[in-house]
């Protein structure tokens, strides 16, 4: 855990000097409002930051919501009421985008709905197969861990460029496929094949991630039960569902949580790897935020709100039960 | 466990300790081996294009490894010519260097004996002769191109991940110690308001922080993109969760000697939770270094762009340039590889008992 305490020491000495610096007035402050308060002063760059861009922006995010035109001034804003959402949930069919009246919105809503549990499901089915593979008695482990995880460290951007890469007419997949006699495949202008890629690529770059979580999990199974099964002449296929799966329900649960909230906001790698296309095959909710409220002249801050809270309501749902999750964990462990 | 290793499903049961390796073992490595070239070959195959020559990267299909035309120097030529491998009509083969080329045919000349005169040869008689060239023209013409406007994104890239990173610790620390070291009305609440901001992503709040980030004069800013993430839930819980396993004694001893409480936090607790303090940079740094949808929003102007915005911009430009487009790619994620495998440990470790990124 201390290999690199040098690099810390000499960090600690650079932040010594403010820190210095800041001494007497510190202690003035501690004088002046007594051990009672002073907690509050060694909170409050955190709060203040907090108050600043999370707590207001939830304020004035329903504010948005609930007013019109392009202004992005509150003050030039008009009150609408529910306006913006009622235009966004309007829809002559569900079933059919083109019927609604922000078709965009809907399209990118059944996109989710698709690639969402897809990709949720490919991730962790292919996280636990890896855990497992990766908790066996196997040579090198370290190594395989390693290289399943190290994609997680790469930015999305580089994840997409790298599959862009890859991927193009003229690219490494097709020239592979070529040695098999195949004929070249444009595999990201067709929207079923885009979208298949959108969900491999995903899983690619993010599967590491919960194999790392799911493998702490396995190896915090006691190894005596597993003794003990064997002794009793379990089937593999016994143990596997009547011990591992079981005993790794906490931890799975929790992983699949955080992949459904992690998997909702997708936008980085999709949009640099297929720009959410073609047409509107990968566009996904966060980037019909980022059209509506940036991206697409003029910018409708009022819709993308709207569609930001629905999102937020979404993601809260989920948070809270994963919140729900870890306090219980933590009371276990 | 004979009978257990026989069935298909035998890959399934969880063993661990000596035994001799089975079929199910096989599966494992054949499983993993397959998983290395998955994960591993296309990062690889970036890097190693990135060393290719423009005319070499157009090729199709690709050359496993960077290639280039083997040259010579010829006398009476002002520059190296192209080699040739020539067949001649009766099957007879020789090697020659191209001098110009008209047409279907091309001129050649013997490059043992220049003063034999040119030859003219059909195209389809003459191979190129290639040969292994790791071209870094694409990296230096990178760096060089366009008023150096790729150094303004490192800068601006290692500006933001290291000053939003310090900033992160201390606030955080400073939190923390709050929250861990001290019995106060409120204290619960104030937790609680750190971490519910767990509930606000910034994918849900963009609009109005770019409206905040606006109004404080900070859009194409820096410190647009740093302030909006330096308070970080999950930072405080970790570190707060350390601390608590910090003695109070310790605190108390140097209170009898007089020191401020600041001077407790800085001289005593941090240096003790170092090792928080090591996770929360490590995941500091990782997020910082790679951000892109609040640089997207707030950053507009090439001057402020960080390296992620300049590479992801770079594939909307029209003639893309392949080789340059590589190794932006590459040096982007060059540092974080560096960095992953001297602290491979501590980054898995970290996710594994806190599950933050």
């Amino acid at each position: 855990m201390h290999s690199d305490g040098k690099a810390m020491e000499y960090l600690g000495a650079a932040a010594a000097l403010p820190a210095r610096a800041l001494e007497p007035v510190m202690a003035g402050l501690q004088r002046v409002l007594g051990m009672g308060r002073l907690p509050w002063v060694f909170l409050a760059p955190n709060l203040a930051i907090i108050a600043l861009f999370s707590l207001a922006p939830v304020l004035i995010n329903v504010m948005y919501s609930v007013t019109g035109t392009d202004n992005l001034y509150p003050g030039e804003r008009t009150f609408v009421g529910l306006a913006n959402f009622a235009t966004l949930l309007e829809c002559g069919n569900y079933l059919d985008p083109a019927t609604c009246s922000r078709d965009l919105f809907w399209r990118a809503v059944r996109n989710a709905l698709v690639f969402v549990p897809t990709q949720v499901a490919v991730m962790i089915g292919m996280a636990l197969a890896t855990a497992i593979a990766l908790n066996r008695d196997i040579r090198a482990r370290g190594f395989f861990r390693g290289i399943f995880f190290f994609p997680v460290m790469l930015s999305p951007v580089v994840v997409a460029m790298t599959w862009l890469w890859l991927l193009q007419r003229d690219g490494a997949l097709n020239g592979i496929l070529g040695l098999f006699g195949f004929e070249r495949v444009s595999w990201l202008t067709d929207p079923s094949r885009a979208f298949k890629w959108s969900v491999f690529v995903t899983v690619w770059a993010h599967m590491g991630f919960y194999t790392i979580i799911l493998l702490a999990g396995l190896q915090s199974i006691p190894a005596d039960i597993y003794e003990a099964a064997k002794m009793d002449r379990a089937s593999p296929w016994r143990v596997f569902t009547r011990i591992t799966l079981p005993l790794l329900k906490p931890v799975l649960l929790v992983v699949f949580i955080l992949a459904v909230i992690r998997s909702v906001q997708t936008f980085d790698e999709i949009y640099v790897l297929t720009g959410g296309g073609p047409g509107t095959a990968t566009k996904m909710i966060v980037h019909y935020i980022f059209d509506t409220g940036f991206a697409v002249m003029p910018r409708n801050y009022g819709l993308a709100s709207a569609a930001s809270l629905m999102l937020g309501l979404v993601l809260f749902v989920f948070t809270a039960i994963q919140m729900r999750l870890a306090r219980g964990g933590g009371a276990n462990g | 466990m004979a009978e257990a290793a026989a069935t298909p499903l035998g890959f399934l049961a969880l063993k661990r300790g000596g035994r001799r390796a089975d079929w199910t073992d096989w599966v494992t490595y054949g499983y993993l081996g397959l998983g290395v070239v998955v994960m591993l070959v296309p990062v690889l195959w970036v890097v190693l294009s990135s060393f290719k020559t423009e005319g070499n990267l157009m090729e199709f299909p690709p050359t496993l490894l960077p290639e280039a035309a083997k040259t010579v120097a010829v006398k009476g030529y002002e520059r190296p010519l192209p080699l040739y491998v020539v067949k001649s009509a009766d099957g007879r083969t020789a090697t020659l260097a191209q001098v110009r080329r008209v047409g279907i045919e091309a001129q050649m000349v013997d490059p043992a004996h220049p003063e034999a005169g040119l030859v003219t040869v059909p195209v389809d008689a003459a191979t190129p002769i290639r040969h292994f060239h790791v071209g870094t023209g694409n990296y230096t013409r990178l760096l060089d191109s366009a008023g150096g406007t790729i150094w303004t994104s490192i800068y601006n890239t290692v500006f933001i991940t290291v000053v939003a990173t310090a900033i992160t610790l201390v606030m955080n620390a400073m939190a923390a110690f709050a929250l861990s070291k001290y019995r106060f009305r409120g204290s619960g609440v104030a937790l609680l308001a750190i971490l519910a901001t767990l509930m606000v992503p910034a994918t849900v709040v963009l609009v109005p922080i770019y409206l905040i980030v606006s109004e404080l004069g900070l859009l194409n800013n820096v410190w647009g993109v740093i302030l909006p993430v330096i308070s970080t839930p999950t930072g405080v819980f970790l570190l707060r969760q350390y601390m608590l396993t910090i003695p109070d004694e310790l605190l108390e001893a140097a209170r009898m000697d007089h020191a401020s409480e600041w001077r407790i936090f800085w001289r005593l607790i941090l240096p003790l939770a170092t090792p928080a303090l090591a996770v929360v940079a490590i995941f500091s740094i990782m997020s910082r270094w790679n951000d892109f949808l609040l640089p997207l929003v707030v950053l507009n102007k090439p001057e402020v762009y960080t390296l992620q915005l300049a590479l992801a911009g770079y594939s909307d430009e029209n003639g893309i340039q392949y080789g340059m487009l590589l190794a932006m790619t590459t040096l982007t994620a060059l540092p974080l590889a560096v960095g992953f495998l001297f602290l491979q440990r501590y980054i898995t470790t970290g996710i594994a008992s806190t599950g933050i990124k």
